[in-house]
């Protein structure tokens, strides 16, 4: 049974935002269909988190005008520090609210056929291209009510297209700013590396709000065809108050892989998903996350590997610290479907608990259904070992700092090898504020 | 004043309830090194872990002192700050921080904020008693003590102590497990440390320890209380007679506190 959820947004706004944003018409369409959808699915259910009190649904922006930046040096402080200010040749955008605020997207790549820009302008310069993936093949928008939400309402949210054979060396970064309470990000971000292509991308979602009662419902979908090689660094840094749904779906080709480096660092309440779907065969995905969950917070992550080709690889890593009240659920979900022979599974997921109050899970689950496979999976949840602390403080650290050097430790081996340099330095930063 | 004096007046102390040790008395000062002997269980580590402040220990009388300071009344912390070290029979293993990060917060905790030391001044010394110690450069860079031999902690844990240059020094049985070229290294360390700032308690089983590292002052314990005191004679002695013409003379049968050592 689904319950009757009253949108705060109806056919006729919906309408009349694509008009006003000039969408082609099969975009509108998509928004109108999934509106509908919207009443007869039902909510997403994340292993051991009960979501119904949670809201998703109700707020009063949906879309917040913002003055675009005119140079990197206009930037927020805190901003400023995820970019490479001085770069001359730099792949940035920046979106400010629901405003495209900055973009630099250097010759060269644009004479190879890059395409980087934001969704509204890639639906209407790129539109052929983007409604080959565009929820097409990663996601959909009738999963569950809060995909179809997504579709009906999306606000922002960038397009990275890499053409055949192109191979960039400097990452591609896009930041998302929200700096206003009442900013709803319904972002969606869509990274495509076309056949034998490689590329790094990397993004950002940071608030300067200290406390917003504001949504972030933000799909991403990434797509590595034939022989290509995607590495997605996150670091997801929205306020406290912020109620998350947070799904991030790539869908891999023959011989492709696909890395994630993800650093969960939200204050505010938060369902996240990451799933690969290793369609090809001799695809590989490699998942590395870690989290710090602090103040009264309950985030639930599932992160999954599913197997359809042969010769696959998935790996896992996830770390999480929870501090003070916060709750951390870990689903981690290997999935080899029949016919996926000699594919490999691999999970670890391991839950540092700093408080009495703090409270973790780790839930590691394989799924085979194929007999000439390998896999496994190491899972565990505890807390601070106090002859840890003990062995340091004997040495004249304070217990604080005793305490930060081991959930640094903690964190330390999956944060060095992330792929991505630039993520690896900027979670280290906000790890280092978190745990203080 | 030269160097420090830690006193320890009738110590009592219980683990999980059950009395290990019962009503110490020992003083060490800057300049001497003393050595307690004795058989497996009589209460020798316990005497250490409760002068740093294990948290399993509690002490249910007596008195500790560092000079003036009751060391008690102190945090863990604050008895390295005061100028104790504990070299451990167990260090343990601490993922994800390196032996450098993890001494150059040690050294900066007791310089305190504002006065670090400069990390190039850090790495200089670090590299200076490593090398002194024979260990691989490599190490300061590996996890705290992950994966080290049981050689290898030792002479880590030695290496903090040249480092960080407590006044009294408490080395819990730095000598099992280490073969003889260890145990050269190990005692080099000690014996660099040597001066009328430095007090020394060697806790240890064996005699060996001691041809390398010759102690002002041998204690004997048993069933929780130092029974009997002496020069470096008496080391000798028990190395070539054993302990059971002390356990005679005093007529004990057990010399055990009845737990595991």
């Amino acid at each position: 049974m689904t319950t009757e959820i009253k949108l705060p947004f109806d056919e006729a706004f919906v309408s009349s935002f694509s008009q006003e944003t000039n969408e082609p018409a099969w975009f509108a369409e998509l928004r109108l269909k999934a509106l509908e959808q919207f009443e007869q699915l039902s909510m997403p259910k994340p292993d051991k988190t009960k979501i119904e009190k949670w809201n998703f649904t109700q707020f009063q922006q949906h879309t917040v005008k913002s003055q675009a930046y005119s140079s990197l040096a206009e930037l927020p402080e805190e901003v400023k520090a995820l970019v490479d200010v001085d770069a001359s040749n730099q792949n940035l955008y920046i979106q400010r609210n629901q405003t495209p605020a900055y973009l630099k997207l250097s010759d060269e790549l644009k004479n190879k056929g890059v395409i980087f820009t934001d969704i509204f302008t890639a639906a209407k310069e790129h539109g052929d291209i983007l409604k080959k993936y565009y929820m097409t093949q990663a996601t959909n928008a009738d999963e569950h009510k809060l995909t179809a939400l997504h579709a009906a309402l999306v606000n922002g949210g960038v397009f990275v297209y890499i053409p055949k054979n192109v191979e960039i060396a400097e990452p591609i970064q896009a930041v998302f700013v929200q700096d206003d309470l009442e900013a709803n990000l319904f972002n969606h971000v869509i990274v495509v590396a076309d056949d034998n292509s490689s590329l790094t991308y990397v993004e950002n979602y940071i608030s300067t709000v200290e406390e917003s009662n504001a949504l972030a419902n933000i799909l991403t979908e990434v797509v590595a065809n034939t022989n290509a090689r995607v590495q997605y660094g996150a670091v997801d840094n929205l306020a406290k108050g912020i109620t998350s749904y947070i799904n991030r779906r790539g869908v891999a080709g023959r011989d492709s892989q696909i890395d994630w480096a993800i650093g969960s660092m939200n204050e505010g309440n938060t369902i996240f998903e990451n799933t690969t779907n290793l369609l090809g065969d001799g695809s590989v995905a490699d998942t590395k996350m870690v989290v710090v969950g602090r103040g009264e917070q309950t985030q639930n992550f599932t992160t999954k590997v599913v197997h359809f080709g042969k010769h696959t690889q998935g790996n896992i890593l996830k770390h999480g610290v929870v501090k003070e009240s916060a709750t951390t659920i870990f689903n981690g979900i290997g999935l080899i479907e029949h016919g996926a022979s000699k594919s490999d599974a691999q999970q670890t997921s391991r839950v540092l608990m700093l408080s009495e109050k703090a409270r973790g899970d780790a839930n590691p689950i394989l799924l085979i259904e194929e007999d000439d496979v390998t896999a496994g999976h190491a899972a565990s949840v505890g807390r601070v070992d106090p002859l840890q602390l003990y062995y340091l403080m004997s040495r004249g650290i304070p217990q604080s700092e005793a305490e930060r050097l081991v959930i640094h430790g903690f964190l330390a081996p999956v944060v060095n090898q992330l792929p991505i340099e630039k993520v690896k330095t900027q979670l280290t930063e906000v790890i280092e504020r978190k745990v203080r | 004043m030269a160097g420090s004096t830690l006193t320890i007046k009738d110590l009592h102390v219980a683990i999980e309830g059950k009395e290990i040790l019962k009503g110490v008395n020992l003083e060490i000062k800057g300049g001497e090194i003393h050595a307690i002997m004795g058989p497996n269980g009589t209460g020798k580590s316990t005497l250490s872990s409760a002068i740093m402040g294990h948290p399993k220990y509690e002490v249910t009388s007596g008195s500790i002192t560092l000079d003036d300071q009751n060391v008690l009344e102190m945090e863990v912390d604050e008895r390295a700050q005061a100028g104790l070290f504990l070299a451990m029979q167990y260090p343990s293993e601490i993922n994800g921080v390196t032996n450098a990060d993890f001494l150059r917060s040690a050294i900066n905790a007791r310089r305190g904020e504002g006065n670090e030391i400069s990390l190039m001044k850090f790495i200089r010394q670090m590299d200076k008693q490593m090398e002194f110690l024979e260990m691989d450069l490599d190490m300061a860079q590996r996890y705290l003590n992950e994966g080290f031999s049981g050689g290898e902690k030792k002479r880590n844990e030695i290496l903090q102590l040249m480092m960080l240059e407590p006044k009294i020094a408490i080395l819990d049985e730095i000598d099992s497990g280490l073969d003889i070229d260890a145990l050269k290294v190990v005692s080099k360390g000690v014996n660099q440390m040597r001066g009328e700032n430095f007090g020394c308690l060697i806790i240890t089983h064996y005699q060996r320890l001691l041809d390398y590292i010759t102690p002002d002052h041998v204690h004997v314990m048993m069933q929780g209380r130092v029974v009997k005191s002496g020069g470096p004679e008496l080391a000798q002695r028990l190395e070539a007679e054993g302990y059971d013409w002390i356990k005679q003379e005093l007529g004990i049968e057990d010399e055990t506190v009845g737990q595991e050592a």
